[in-house]
């Protein structure tokens, strides 16, 4: 605050001949924790649609015949590749979570009169995810076993 | 004799300085005391110059907001204690991204313009004559609301949001919150005049969910929930428009 320079226009207001507005800093999501989440949180969205552009590389793969899925695998198996991909999941999982959590404070749900508990609201979302995570899971065992 | 505890003070004077510097006070620490008596003590005892808003001592006014160590904070409501047993300093700075008037006095003009673009009262154009008696309400009615009419537009979530700091025309998160006190108010019928301030990218779609503003408010009004409830409410209105060529109240 000290060396920072007023630099800005000043628009002043009919009471006060002059004051001082602090200049907000390029960097002002650093040094703050839950400026930092949320900055990650947002950011999470670059990594879920490099994955779904991945998916997409992938049916297209998949559509080109067995040999060009195959090489298509090939370089999914490269180590940069992977550690993209290891990238991918950890901020899929930040942006699943934390927008899961925040969804009870955008949808309060009333029964019989009463808020229902923001932990109620959150909790078909988990359910839903482990549900059709399983189903996933479970279709990619039966075909790669056929 | 209490133990003592440093208080590093933001000081601005208009006439004299180009920017605020700081200037440190070693203030006793009693079991009881908040950062505002510090303030108080400083003023009585060492420095009358000192310039700050207080007014009621107990959370209510809303005036002593400040940042207290990078926290926006009502000072009324903040222990020395809590502190000193870290055995740090504390840091008083006033409410960021507003402009400093003197020392810890921000400038409210601007956030008192937006308060009143969203018609923060109740709007009812055929109003019964008196003789007819009262608006009743359900307590279930009053519930809808009564979350949002806790604010004491302290403006601690002004400081806490960093959309205010970056785009200064953002309606901002207590005026939002305020509006939807009176749109789910089953008294007020002004929902369509509010929606043109609201439903704007400088109102509710200004708004990227960081949620600070719900995480400092001292009143746990959570002005980020009212404001993503109004953005999922605009875009149903938004759809109904396609539907109901004048379309309906939102409500």
């Amino acid at each position: 605050m000290t060396t920072e320079s007023n630099t800005r226009p000043v628009h002043y207001s009919e009471f006060h001949p002059r004051w001082y507005r602090r200049p907000v800093s390029v960097y002002w999501w650093i040094g703050q924790r839950q400026y930092l989440k949320f900055i990650l949180r947002e950011l999470s969205s670059v990594f879920v649609a490099t994955f779904v552009v991945e998916t997409l590389f992938q049916l297209n793969a998949l559509k080109g015949g067995p040999q060009a899925y195959a090489e298509f695998q090939k370089t999914l198996a490269s180590p940069l590749i992977i550690a993209l991909n290891l990238l991918c999941l950890l901020f899929v999982l930040f942006h699943t979570i934390t927008w899961f959590n925040l969804a009870p404070s955008a949808m309060p749900i009333r029964l019989g009169g009463q808020r229902v508990p923001t932990f109620l609201v959150a909790a078909p979302s988990y359910v839903m995810w482990a549900v059709i995570s399983a189903a996933v899971y479970w279709f990619v065992i039966s075909w790669s076993q056929t | 004799m209490a133990n003592t505890i440093t208080l590093e003070i933001a000081r601005y004077s208009p006439e004299r300085d180009a920017a605020p510097h700081f200037q440190n006070f070693e203030v006793p620490v009693h079991k009881e005391w908040v950062v505002l008596d510090a303030l108080n003590h400083i003023k009585d005892q060492e420095d009358g110059s000192l310039t700050y808003r207080w007014s009621c001592r107990m959370g209510i006014c809303g005036s002593c907001g400040m940042m207290v160590n990078g926290e926006p904070k009502l000072t009324c409501a903040t222990f020395l204690t809590d502190y000193a047993k870290q055995g740090g300093k504390i840091r008083v700075e006033p409410l960021r991204y507003f402009p400093v008037v003197r020392d810890l006095v921000t400038e409210l003009t601007d956030f008192l313009a937006k308060l009143k673009k969203v018609k923060p009262w109740l709007v009812h154009p055929n109003q019964p004559p008196l003789s007819e008696g009262e608006f009743l309400q359900t307590p279930e009615q009053v519930d809808r609301y009564k979350q949002f009419s806790m604010c004491i537009n302290c403006t601690l979530c002004y400081a806490a949001c960093p959309v205010v700091g970056l785009d200064p025309i953002f309606v901002g998160p207590a005026a939002l919150a305020l509006a939807q006190r009176y749109n789910k108010d089953s008294r007020d019928q002004g929902s369509d005049e509010r929606i043109a301030v609201l439903a704007h990218p400088d109102g509710i779609w200004g708004c990227t969910f960081v949620g600070e503003c719900t995480r400092v408010c001292p009143k746990h009004v959570d002005p980020a929930g009212a404001i993503q409830q109004y953005k999922i409410t605009a875009v149903l209105e938004w759809l109904k428009s396609f539907v109901t060529p004048k379309g309906a109240g939102v409500k």
